[in-house]
Parts: structure tokens; sequence; C-alpha cells
């Protein structure tokens, strides 16, 4: 039978000295996963208003002048929203990453390099997000 | 034997079930980022382009499993978060069932705005 591993409370930053690899990678999956339950309200929160919109006239919606495409290019227009959205990626991507690298351990794979496989997915989310920036912002100068 | 690294109890049905949504949406949420954001971009985004892709009943029923396998990959993991961290008896009752309120509340939303795109008189 596996025994418990008791972490302590990750509230307890004044223990940060003493993290490791793996413990850094718990707390980055837990922080990422609470951004992305959060964004996922926000996001069906905002796409909500194309129940509405679905009531405006034909000539509306063939023009944009419905409810949720203008807010949606509206919040797209704002540069801060744009940035927001690279951030987004950026969580998301390591979310992904260090995702795939939990259920490699969990299969028994690579456990000798779990350190090695974090500082990966760090790397790896840094490279696809700066990457990326060029597409996320395009536009909204 | 190695110790445990996971919030979730070893072998239980919701630690597969996590598991199982983590590569399907590792998957699907690539897929949604590639298409909204490089083949269509951001500002490009209106509800006639959404409702072409949401008339397409393979992309309905994608976009509906990617929402309730979301929400529950997400509901369940702060769920485990919170019992990690020591959520106990009524307390623990209490969180459980208002975030699964919450999350029906969520996919009831988010089928509701599917099917506004869609066209399907229920929404």
């Amino acid at each position: 039978m596996s025994q418990s591993y008791n972490r302590g409370l990750i509230e307890d930053f004044g223990r940060w000295r003493e993290f490791e690899a793996g413990m850094w990678a718990w707390i980055f999956h837990k922080f990422t996963g609470w951004v992305l339950i959060g964004y996922l309200f926000t996001h069906i929160a905002v796409l909500s208003t194309g129940i509405p919109a679905a009531g405006a006239g034909e000539a509306a919606i063939a023009a944009g002048n419905d409810v949720y495409t203008q807010t949606i290019v509206s919040l797209e227009g704002l540069l801060l929203v744009r940035l927001l959205e690279v951030g987004l990626l950026a969580v998301a991507v390591f979310h992904m990453l260090n995702g795939t690298r939990l259920l490699l351990t969990d299969l028994g794979i690579g456990l000798e390099a779990q350190d090695k496989s974090f500082y990966a997915s760090l790397i790896l989310t840094g490279a696809i997000t700066v990457a990326s920036v060029p597409t996320f912002i395009a536009g909204a100068f | 034997m190695a110790e445990r690294y996971s919030s979730f109890q070893s072998g239980g049905r919701m630690w597969f079930l996590q598991r199982v949504t983590a590569v399907f949406l590792l998957v699907v949420l690539a897929f949604h980022f590639f298409l909204l954001h490089f083949v269509h971009h951001a500002d490009e985004v209106s509800f006639l382009a959404s409702s072409a892709r949401m008339e397409q009943l393979s992309y309905y029923s994608l976009m509906i499993l990617f929402l309730v396998t979301a929400t529950f990959h997400g509901v369940n993991g702060v769920y485990n978060a919170l019992v990690n961290q020591g959520l106990t008896g009524t307390k623990r009752t209490v969180i459980k069932w208002t975030l699964v309120a919450a999350s029906v509340v969520l996919i009831a939303q988010g089928i509701r705005t599917a099917n506004a795109w869609a066209g399907i008189g229920l929404y």
C-alpha cells in the first residue's frame, strides 16, 4: 500500500527555499489549474452574449451589429485583453505540458528524470508563448 | 514502495476520470487554441462565423463534450485541491455540492450558447 506524502500547506511560503523541482511543479500545476477553471467560467459568461445576439435580425447579424460580435470585437480591441490572452496561453501550455509529465509519471515513465522534465516544461512553455505573441497581438494596434 | 505525490486517492474512480479527461483535453484544448487563434484570429470573431462552425454536428458535439470534460476536470481538480488542503466534514459536503451546482449552471449555460449559435430552438 502506498503511503501519503505530507507536503504541508502550500500557503506556507516561508518554506519556499526548501522546495525542490517537484514541489514547484505541484504548486505551478495547482496555480495554473485555478486560473484555467476561473477562466472557463468567465469565457462561458462572455460567450453567453451569443444568446441575446441570436434574437437580433438577420441584417444586424450580417453587419456584425449584434451584441456578441460587438462584445468580442470591443474586448479584442483592448491591448490589455490581448496581453491577458498571451498570459492565458502560457498558463494553458504549462498546465498541458506538466499534465503530460504527470500522466507519464503516473504510468511510472520518466520518474528518475522528473525534475528535468519539469524544467523542460517551463522552457517549452516559454518558447511556445514567445513564438505565439505576434499572432496573439496582431491587429491590436 | 515509492511515496505518492498525487492529490488524489490512489486507484479511485475520480483519480481515473481526472486522467482520462486530461488526455482528451490535451488534444481538444490544443485544437481549440489552434483553430481560434491561429487558423482564425481573435479579432475576426463574429456571430456568423461562430454559427457556421456550430451548425456542423461534429463541431457542436465536440464542443459540448469539451465543455463537459473541461468542467469536470477543473471542478474535480479544485475539489481535490481543497480536500488536500484539509477540507473535511460539513464544510467539505457544502463545498462539494456548491461545486456540483456551479458545474451544472456552467454546462447548462454553455449548451444554451451553443444552441443559440447552432440555430437549435432550445436556448
